[in-house]
């Protein structure tokens, strides 16, 4: 059998699976047409009472419970069924036996409010948390444990699938889902598995999860038109929109995946990261290493920023993201930046956070396929510091081959992905 | 691909018995006494971390007041291993240093939380009286504190580290797979140099709670791991651990000193019925090959019922005559820094020459298995 490397001599990991499901709805059909049709997911939030709250809007995903839950319990159903829609389509292994690891971003959990209550009410007498501690000690809420462990949810996500080894629950803040690939990717070039399963979801949408990022000032408070919040590269951006929403990649040697006869979607060909020590929450304001990432992206896949069809923005429409971003493009994509096609899902799904590096890998795999790059939606107001070909307001056919999706995150975390078209049609 | 050898050239560690590598090979030589405070948390025992002077790491006053505990000691002891590898001041170095954090989170402000509680019993409308409390009382910066990649964000800034970072979380296996993807990065030759670690603040009851809604906590008086049959559970301790790890090639370019190589890391996920954390830990053992009679066993055991008498079980089944340390038994259990601290303790013995040959194993209290093995350099 022939064996297939990359111009590094490594093998070439393609994608055989693509699942997902956002605030626009369940899967990649129902998602591709609301996105080319510039459709916002984006509403007001009614799961919890946002009365003295500065921002009530939000990408949630409303339609698959129907009682109350908590974050883990809505993160693993959402990883379940872009999981499921994923590894259906890529006919990997046989049912709750997928063939290699799994690799998943998943947000931070902890006690939610309902659950501190519940063992509050048990309680006579002042609640604190020594009285939490032997209202616990009951045993009497043990199930609470393993809800709210860190690594519960890529257990179960793990048990459910049959994945192989140890499985990592990972965080990178907002570039999560494409560190998510990025492992998966290096674990098929290192040859320790043959596939991964690589999952970003989130379903923390709560109250103090929201008021934490209000707190930081990072969200649009412009609650009045929800579907016209979210305007990433517009003058007035005020913020992002937070979002819900799961993406799963079934990554594959190559090789395996042709001996298997699977349908190649789409190659992972390079990866980039890198760290930033300027500020807890701010990005350099150079962009270097925004720069830094895409150019090593680029590098790792052996491909020049002239390569590039059009870059899947991380976009989040804040006024500092968009600026640094479109300054740090400028800088790796020179006099083309202006005509290259450079848009921000995150427009109508709103920035589905731990989960946005693979949602947004998905759908980037969507626009080679489809020849069609989704529009940045509420574009009305150009920023004039921003000169961009930002596919304003409609969806625009074009002929993609490559593309750089960014992921940037608090804490200095950036992560640039280049996704090819599979090699025949390339 | 080509496997590459792969040392261990910084250690960086604090803990309930102090920081450094003097402080705690004189301890593995002595296999003791634990600092346990069974007062402060009463009817929980837990090992409190040793005063730390902060500043000689975390110079700037403002960069400590922005971290919650956790991420002090974690920033603290990556510094420690920085200094220990001699690259603290290597500006290029620490520009392609790549991170692994194990991380858990928080941390609660437990006053916030617990006036909340009191208020949401006679509140009428709970919802806006909890968004107005939460609104009010939160620290903006709070959030920053306890969101698990800004431990790796907090390195970053203190320590200049401008490579690129990932988490783990997931408890004690977050640990584990910490060390196993590092090592794995640089005998593939995918990377020739990693900082990677954990830290763990055991004071806190937020995290106590967590662990005793499953009913995974020790009471009462301190007992050593594998003698907590009668009255099973964790002893938890405050513990930080940071390894620089390097392909043994850089090291030798560098005249860096090796305190150990690690020749294997690896981690499995057993299904927890009865037998499976035994047979999971025998295998990885097993895949190191043939382990020297006078080795050195170090596990990070929680002390949990079962899962700890079946790691005791593959140690002496894989090597029967080596010596064995628990952790938990020096510094207590340090969750996501339990299996690093243990790997660190391993690597500061075959430095010290108490040992030419160690093995670390460790079962979580709930999921996971990890082991590692390391010679000397």
């Amino acid at each position: 059998m022939t064996t297939h490397r990359d111009a590094k001599g490594r093998p070439l990991v393609a994608v055989t699976g693509l699942g997902v499901v956002t605030s626009l709805g369940q899967g990649k059909e129902t998602n591709w047409q609301a996105l080319t049709a510039g459709k916002s997911g984006i509403h007001r939030i009614d799961r919890f009472p946002t009365e003295g709250l500065k921002t009530s809007i939000g990408g949630t995903v409303d339609f698959l419970f129907d009682g109350s839950f908590t974050a883990p319990q809505l993160s693993e159903k959402l990883a379940t069924l872009a999981a499921e829609e994923a590894v259906g389509q890529s006919g990997i292994g046989t049912a709750g036996d997928f063939p290699g690891e799994l690799f998943m971003a998943v947000p931070p959990v902890e006690m939610e409010w309902p659950q501190k209550q519940e063992l509050a009410q048990s309680i006579d007498g002042a609640v604190d948390y020594d009285s939490l501690l032997r209202a616990a000690a009951t045993h009497k809420y043990s199930k609470m444990h393993e809800l709210f462990v860190f690594g519960g949810v890529a257990d179960h996500i793990a048990d459910r699938f049959g994945t192989k080894g140890s499985p990592i629950s990972l965080s990178t803040a907002c570039s999560s889902g494409a560190t998510a690939i990025q492992m998966g990717v290096e674990a098929i070039r290192r040859g320790d598995t043959q596939a991964a399963l690589c999952i970003g979801t989130d379903g923390s949408i709560h109250a103090e999860a929201l008021i934490r990022f209000s707190l930081l000032s990072a969200l649009s408070t412009q609650n009045d038109s929800p579907e016209s919040a979210a305007k990433p590269f517009s003058k007035n951006r005020d913020g992002f929109v937070m979002g819900e929403g799961a993406g799963a990649l079934v990554l594959e040697d190559y090789d395996h995946a042709l001996a298997r006869g699977a349908t190649i979607l789409g190659i992972v060909a390079g990866c980039g990261e890198r760290g930033d020590g300027f500020h807890r929450t701010r990005s350099s304001p150079d962009g270097k290493p925004a720069i830094l990432a895409m150019q090593d992206a680029l590098a790792d896949a052996g491909l020049t920023p002239d390569d590039v069809d059009y870059i899947n923005a991380h976009g989040t429409s804040t006024p500092e993201n968009d600026k640094m971003e479109a300054m740090s493009c400028a800088a790796v994509f020179g006099e083309r930046m202006p005509s290259l096609p450079i848009s921000s899902n995150k427009s109508m799904i709103g920035h589905t956070l731990t989960a946005a590096g693979a949602v947004e890998a998905v759908i980037s795999f969507l626009t080679i396929a489809n020849g069609t790059i989704p529009p940045t939606i509420n574009y009305v107001n150009p920023d004039p510091a921003i000169a961009l070909d930002v596919v304003p307001n409609e969806a625009r056919k074009a002929k993609v081959k490559t593309i750089i999706s960014n992921s940037f995150g608090f804490g200095g975390q950036n992560t640039c992905l280049v996704l090819t078209a599979p090699p025949e049609a390339a | 691909m080509n496997r590459r050898d792969v040392v261990i050239t910084g250690i960086g560690i604090a803990s309930s018995l102090g920081e450094g590598l003097e402080t705690h090979a004189a301890a593995l030589a002595a296999g003791g006494p634990p600092v346990v405070d069974t007062e402060s948390f009463k009817p929980y025992p837990l090992h409190p971390l040793a005063a730390l002077e902060l500043d000689k790491q975390i110079p700037k006053k403002s960069d400590q007041r922005q971290m919650e505990p956790w991420q002090r000691l974690g920033v603290y002891a990556a510094g420690l291993a920085l200094d220990s590898a001699g690259l603290k001041e290597d500006a290029e170095a620490k520009s392609a240093l790549q991170v692994i954090v194990a991380a858990g989170g928080g941390e609660r402000d437990h006053a916030v939380d617990a006036a909340i509680l009191e208020g949401l019993r006679g509140a009428n409308e709970p919802g806006a009286f909890l968004n107005e409390r939460l609104m009010g009382d939160l620290r903006p910066t709070l959030f920053l504190a306890q969101l698990s990649n800004l431990l790796a964000g907090n390195i970053a800034i203190v320590h200049g580290v401008t490579g690129p970072s990932r988490t783990f979380m997931g408890e004690e296996q977050a640990g584990v797979d910490a060390i196993r993807t590092a090592h794995a990065r640089i005998a593939s030759g995918q990377s020739d140099l990693m900082l990677v670690g954990g830290a763990y603040n055991a004071e806190r009851r937020d995290m106590l709670l967590l662990f005793e809604l499953g009913g995974y906590l020790h009471r009462d008086d301190f007992r050593p791991v594998f003698e907590r049959e009668s009255a099973p559970g964790l002893i938890t301790g405050s513990a930080g651990a940071f390894l620089v790890l390097e392909s043994a090639e850089r090291a030798a370019a560098r005249g860096a000193k090796a305190h150990a190589k690690l020749k294997h890391a690896g981690a499995a996920r057993s299904r927890r019925e009865a037998g499976t954390v035994q047979s999971a830990l025998t295998t990885l053992l097993g895949g190191f090959g043939p382990i020297a009679g006078d080795a050195l066993a170090i596990s990070a055991a929680t002390g949990c019922s079962g899962v700890t008498a079946e790691e005791a079980a593959a140690i002496a089944a894989t090597a029967p005559t080596a010596k064995r340390t628990a952790t938990g038994d020096l510094v207590g259990h340090g969750v996501e820094a339990a299996f690093p601290v243990s790997v660190a303790l391993a690597a500061i013995a075959l430095s010290a020459g108490q040992a030419r040959e160690a093995i670390v194993t460790g079962a979580g209290h709930w999921r996971g298995e990890g082991a590692a093995h390391l010679v000397q350099a």
